[in-house]
């Protein structure tokens, strides 16, 4: 189209020129015209995007959804050593491990397998990066979501059974095999990147737990 | 387009058809793409699937009508609705059982329709837009069937989108925030399966829709290749200009499709009355149980025409912390199909005229896609692991690893070994 028209002006120039006059009715200034038509698309685009930020918008979470993340409070005497407690937090799965004194003791003994084994990546909080991942050492606090894509691991608490001799308890996860030691720490060869993720938490009591916020900055 | 151009028509028929003619190129259109259509003469069974993919198309598109009737894409809902229309509802367990049952058979019919045009060369030049087209239309069948997948809301439904949405959320630096703006939450909720629902009945329907019609206008364009690879307009009758090796569309084809329909039909019906769950490959025993957001089913796989993928993603073990290598590879192995166009060097199009080296590399790819899909359908730990000489590693992520290299082989070595191919001479006309 606007190659017919180029022609056009070009035949009106010679045209006019004859005339010896830039007046002439049928001269086409094709520099003004591109200014024009760009300008003209140029505005059109930007109208474009404005319009579509409420549209993309309305897709981002909701006030309502933002405002359902409160933190929770968890009595945790009833959990006995060995044993794991389930507890949702922002609707995602947060696991509370009372760990026996031998596998708080055992954690140390893998260091060679694991992708992570000081908890270099901050996936915890600072007052969590230590030996045991955890304030009290034998209460390991984990939002329960595999860091691959975001599956929930199973426990497989106990060493070996259907992991293999070499397995010596810890997490594992259906969708994808990746396998977490009892701190959370992910084994080296996981499609998991990193070790799962330590909320920030405070014990508020001996037995009450937190979990949401915690006084000191993460 | 071209060749229905020189038909005229208005002003030829009265009535009824005239009238209309005069106002909207009915005839002409029905010459253009069926009666004079002219189509090579020596298709074989494998061109039954396109005409078929068209047929489940309209069946998916008529039953999600009427499943939308008494659907609630409500968090609260969605499980009980599905339950309502299967228990409740007159003939809805049928209706129900036709749109899970036909989203498999779309799959079964779209892959082999894919292997035909990968056998006779059907990608080639000139017919790289219609391949292109093609790719699109298979890209938007996986994301129809991905969103329609959560919406009964079970625990398969949730934990499958869980997976896939964090897909989106291992992109470096923006992944996350996708990931969110994707669900509308921080975590699948309500929000998700209600936008899921949106792109699922409308938005992704309308794209197929004008996909498939782009598919369509550029084959009719170019005319359809063949078993021989070779083309038919080369040799027309120099009176009326009609390929001396093509027949019309219909009735010719029309004819013969209704064969493949039939068949078609009996296959369908057979699974949808005594099958429907085709041992929890086509609905899985999960997804009778609702979401549950706190816990993951213990053994989670996608729907069958989802695992080679899902193997491939398993497969490829993280580079540092990030864990978008696997993804990007997944991703990669759907992508690389719309370069096949240009991936293949080989002077001939069809596997007649081939050599061994091609079909030797087509077969090494059918086995690694098959067994991908197995593996995709089985926990990593199915074989056990290997020794410490491994490294204790599972002997099922070995063997998907292995084949995953040689899938990407097939489409990366294509420009060396189809052009290194020993070719058969090709006939100047199809051999029928």
């Amino acid at each position: 189209m606007s190659d017919k028209k180029t022609e056009v002006g070009a035949k009106a120039r010679v045209d006019s020129s004859n005339a010896l006059s830039f007046s002439a009715p049928n001269l086409i200034d094709q520099e003004k015209r591109n200014f024009i038509i760009t300008a003209t698309a140029c505005t059109g685009a930007i109208g474009a995007a404005a319009v579509a930020v409420p549209f993309i918008g309305s897709m981002l979470p909701s006030e309502r959804a933002k405002a359902a993340g409160a933190p929770v409070e968890i009595d945790i005497s009833k959990i006995k050593p060995g044993e794991m407690m389930l507890e949702e937090w922002r609707g995602q799965p947060v696991w509370i491990l009372n760990r026996t004194d031998e596998m708080t003791a055992d954690l140390a003994k893998h260091h060679d397998e694991l992708a992570d084994p000081d908890s270099k990546v901050a996936q915890q909080p600072e007052y969590c990066k230590n030996a045991n991942r955890a304030i009290k050492p034998n209460m390991a606090v984990m939002v329960g979501l595999c860091t691959h894509l975001g599956c929930s691991p199973q426990k497989k608490l106990e060493a070996g059974g259907d992991m293999g001799e070499n397995w010596t308890g810890g997490f594992f996860c259906p969708c994808h095999g990746s396998k977490f030691d009892l701190a959370g720490r992910v084994f080296k060869g996981s499609p998991a990147p990193t070790n799962l993720v330590v909320p920030p938490h405070q014990y508020l009591t001996e037995t009450t737990l937190l979990i949401g916020v915690d006084t000191v900055e993460a | 387009m071209a060749d229905h151009k020189v038909v005229e028509t208005s002003g030829q028929s009265s009535g009824l058809m005239g009238w209309i003619d005069k106002r909207f190129p009915l005839t002409s259109n029905i010459k253009a793409h069926l009666t004079e259509y002219y189509a090579p003469k020596n298709f074989n069974f494998w061109y039954f699937f396109g005409s078929l993919a068209l047929l489940v198309l309209v069946m998916q598109i008529v039953t999600g009508i009427f499943l939308t009737m008494h659907y609630k894409p409500s968090a609260a809902e969605a499980f009980a609705s599905v339950e309502y229309i299967m228990r409740d509802v007159f003939g809805g367990n049928i209706i129900r059982y036709m749109h899970s049952t036909g989203a498999s058979m779309f799959f079964v019919v779209v892959y082999l329709h894919m292997f035909r045009g990968l056998i006779y060369g059907s990608y080639r030049n000139p017919r790289e837009l219609i391949w292109l087209f093609g790719v699109g239309i298979f890209l938007c069948l996986m994301g129809e069937a991905f969103f329609g997948y959560l919406l009964p809301w079970g625990q398969m439904s949730y934990w499958g989108a869980q997976v896939i949405v964090n897909l989106f959320a291992t992109i470096p630096l923006i992944g996350p925030d996708i990931a969110e703006w994707l669900r509308g939450d921080y975590l699948v909720s309500d929000a998700t399966l209600n936008r899921f629902f949106a792109f699922h009945v409308i938005a992704l329907p309308l794209v197929i829709l004008g996909l498939v019609m782009s598919h369509l206008i550029a084959l009719h364009e170019v005319g359809s290749n063949n078993p021989d690879g070779v083309e038919i307009k080369a040799k027309k009758d120099k009176a009326t200009g009609i390929p001396l090796d093509g027949i019309p569309f219909h009735p010719y084809y029309t004819v013969k499709d209704m064969v493949g329909v039939v068949v078609f039909l009996i296959v369908f019906a057979t699974i949808m009355f005594f099958a429907p769950e085709m041992g929890g490959y086509f609905l899985e025993a999960n997804n009778f149980i609702p979401a549950d957001p706190l816990k993951t089913p213990a053994h989670i796989a996608p729907v069958w025409y989802f695992t080679p993928y899902y193997s491939i993603l398993r497969a490829v073990p993280p580079i540092g912390i990030s864990q978008f290598p696997g993804v990007a590879a997944m991703g990669l192995s759907v992508m690389i199909f719309a370069l096949l166009p240009w991936l293949d060097r080989s002077p001939v199009k069809s596997i007649r005229y081939r050599g061994t080296l091609y079909k030797k590399w087509l077969a090494a790819f059918v086995v690694s896609f098959l067994v991908l899909g197995y593996l995709g359908t089985v926990p990593s730990n199915v074989w056990g692991q290997f020794g410490p000489w491994l490294a204790g590693a599972d002997r099922a992520t070995v063997v998907a690893r292995i084949f995953t290299v040689v899938y990407f082989a097939f489409f990366i070595l294509m420009p060396w070994y189809s052009a290194k191919d020993k070719t058969k001479p090709v006939p100047e006309r199809v051999t029928g």
